[in-house]
């Protein structure tokens, strides 16, 4: 069957009432969690995953999917109104699109971000689609020295390409290496780390540390912070409706920053901050209105909203089929795939074609649900934004706890929740980016087991892993990834990278 | 985090210090543990212990690194920070471990939340453990009566709920 049979197929089973309804939770989750300044899509979903367990997988795996679309949709709300961005992702846009607030003209930049994602969602999730299969059959030559490789790039490229410190994004993915080696090895059935305690056994469990790290982390410094800012929301005056101008403005950048964005997503570089970065250059290069940028040029939203759309459906390319997460949210989508027992990759086409195509399909119909969550209905999300900061933060410590005493109501569980969220305070204090412990810990066992597997068939051969073309030109690119920032910063040109900083989402 | 923030750049970070000291801990406990392991790398050559091993020799490298910009005053400056605050949201996460199972999970939660409303200004705690411990209750009801999921009950939850 072709790309369009499956998608078709897939149509009709996201077409159920219930998965309908499951698509509508996540896209409404997805959108407030956005708005909301200090929670992100990875957060939302890790405090899902508990809740979860009992439901139907494919409805939750579409749940989370229309979470990671809704929070990049709800994240330019956010910027526009309140200059504060919802998430990372989106700090590009409130550079121009509170200006175009400020200057009363905030409804057409919030259709623009809304118009610009759906279009960009939508282009993309179809590139998704068509590009899937080749991939899948790509990937189906891959074998374990293949994938060691394709993990060790993703490190690299998540912990020490971008941001400001090699050293520190390496400390962070260390850390996470060293606490995904704790518990049983899969291979052996040793006990490693565990100090004689059976709750170890299992290892840690990834949700807890996620959760711990970006909600507990989070909230214990933003409740430090000295100079507490107070934003003002920013009134939407006039017609949300663009005018034929803003339309002549908006169509190009839309497109150039679903290009920009969507490999960018694909590739293992962590994040979709990148492509919204790169968008925002492109688009100040290429306009007619040198003069309003800075000063609120349509365009700069424009492009941007579109690129980081189109990245998130990009790093979905990678997590389907190969498994491999780009991002922090596609990393605890994966944990997602295993609390069921599936493992994302080529052979989830195989053996299970009606729910992945039906959670690609699925995201059309989300995209869809979306443009109306945000365009229409813009007024009660800025409501959100009013909601006072104690509530807020009480509100969010109570659900990150609630999913922890969900799966596991055992006091160790709540310890481990606690020391894992001051350990993500010290590392937020002290500038070590989060992505990186978080995918160490949930990548290291799969890049261990590859390692041994394809030392196991060479017979303890370490030449093997740069014999197969495709892994020695990925590990290359991986040393070039680590080396090239190293010399940039060394001469003084780490600004750039820093600026190209991965964040949490 | 401790000590004073307010020193000019390119000093001696202490703080630093201490977190390439924590790096030394974490990579020496990896490779003492990794060494009491049987290494049955069969045909691999690598067994259980390898990769622990370099993960801690790598820790330690790190640890160095770290030292070494921490002497030179190479880390960033830190938002100064007040403790008071993060303190009530740690002893709220703790009184919520210690009180789950003999009060439930509305009454423990509820004190979580009003101690985290405190950290972020609302000072009223006779208001908002109240807010609190209802807000939770509600929580708890929709999640383990309608969600199935299994959260402590106590003695406020029996009263409701006699089946829990």
């Amino acid at each position: 069957m072709s790309a369009f049979e499956f998608l078709m197929q897939g149509l009709g089973t996201a077409a159920d009432p219930m998965m309908l309804l499951y698509a509508l939770i996540g896209v409404t989750l997805g959108t407030a969690v956005g708005v909301l300044p200090g929670i992100g899509p990875a957060l939302t979903v890790a405090l899902l995953l508990p809740v979860t367990y009992r439901l139907d997988p494919a409805g939750s795996l579409i749940m989370f999917a229309g979470i990671y679309y809704g929070g990049m949709y709800g994240g330019s709300t956010t910027s526009i109104l309140l200059n504060t961005p919802g998430e990372s992702a989106s700090i590009i846009t409130a550079l121009e699109g509170n200006k175009m607030a400020r200057k009363g003209r905030g409804g057409p930049a919030l259709a623009t971000a809304a118009i610009g994602s759906f279009i960009a969602g939508l282009i993309a999730t179809l590139l998704l689609a068509f590009l899937a299969p080749s991939i899948v059959k790509l990937a189906l030559v891959f074998g374990p020295r293949e994938y060691f490789a394709l993990m060790v790039l993703a490190f690299v490229t998540v912990s020490a390409a971008f941001g400001d410190s090699a050293l520190r994004g390496l400390t962070s993915l260390f850390l996470g290496l060293a606490l995904a080696c704790v518990g049983i090895d899969q291979l052996t059935g040793q006990a490693r780390l565990s100090f004689g305690m059976p709750e170890l056994l299992d290892g840690i469990e990834v949700t807890t540390m996620a959760v711990a790290m970006f909600a507990l982390g989070e909230a214990l410094y933003i409740a430090g912070q000295r100079v507490q800012v107070d934003d003002e929301v920013t009134a939407v005056k006039g017609s949300v409706w663009m005018s034929r101008r803003d339309w002549a403005r908006s169509w190009k950048p839309w497109l150039r920053g679903t290009a920009i964005g969507f490999p960018i997503g694909a590739m293992p570089a962590g994040g979709a901050e990148i492509g919204t970065f790169l968008s925002y250059a492109t688009e100040k290069k290429l306009t007619k209105h040198p003069e309003e940028f800075g000063n609120g040029a349509i365009e700069g939203v424009a492009g941007p909203e579109a690129a980081n759309n189109a990245s998130a459906a990009g790093t979905l390319v990678p997590l389907l089929t190969l498994g491999l997460p780009t991002s922090a949210t596609a990393a605890i989508m994966l944990a997602g795939f295993q609390q069921f027992g599936l493992q994302p990759g080529p052979l989830l086409f195989a053996t299970n074609p009606t729910l992945v195509w039906g959670l690609i399909a699925s995201l059309l119909i989300a995209n869809a649900m979306l443009l109306v969550l945000n365009l229409p209905l813009i007024g009660l999300w800025v409501k959100l934004l009013t909601v006072p900061k104690p509530w807020l933060y009480a509100g969010i410590l109570l659900f990150a706890t609630l999913g922890t005493i969900g799966a596991n109501p055992s006091a160790f569980e709540l310890g481990m929740l606690l020391a894992f969220g001051v350990l993500g305070y010290v590392m937020r204090l002290f500038g070590y980016p989060i992505a990186p412990i978080v995918v160490g810990l949930i990548l290291g066992p799969m890049a261990e087991q590859q390692l041994r597997r394809a030392l196991s068939i060479s017979q303890g051969d370490w030449t093997t892993l740069v014999q197969s073309p495709i892994a020695a030109v990925l590990l290359g690119i991986a040393a070039l990834a680590l080396i090239v920032p190293l010399i940039l910063r060394a001469r003084g040109k780490g600004e750039m990278l820093s600026q190209l900083a991965g964040e949490e989402d | 985090m401790s000590g004073n923030r307010h020193e000019p750049p390119r000093r001696r970070d202490t703080a630093a210090l201490v977190i390439a000291a924590g790096l030394v801990v974490v990579g020496a406990v990896m490779l003492w543990d990794s060494a009491r392991l049987a290494d049955l790398g069969g045909y691999s050559g690598i067994g259980p212990a390898s990769v622990p091993r370099v993960v801690g020799f790598a820790l330690i490298g790190l640890a160095a690194w770290t030292a070494i910009e921490a002497l030179r005053g190479d880390f960033p400056q830190r938002p100064p920070q007040n403790a008071l605050p993060i303190l009530w949201i740690i002893a709220g996460l703790a009184l919520q471990l210690m009180l789950l199972h003999a009060a439930g999970f509305s009454i423990a939660t509820g004190i979580l939340f009003a101690f985290t409303a405190r950290a972020f200004g609302k000072r009223n705690l006779a208001m908002t453990i109240p807010i609190g411990i209802v807000f939770a209750f509600v929580v708890w009801a929709i999640f383990s009566q309608l969600l199935m999921l299994h959260l402590p009950a106590g003695p406020l939850e029996h009263l409701v709920f006699p089946r829990g």
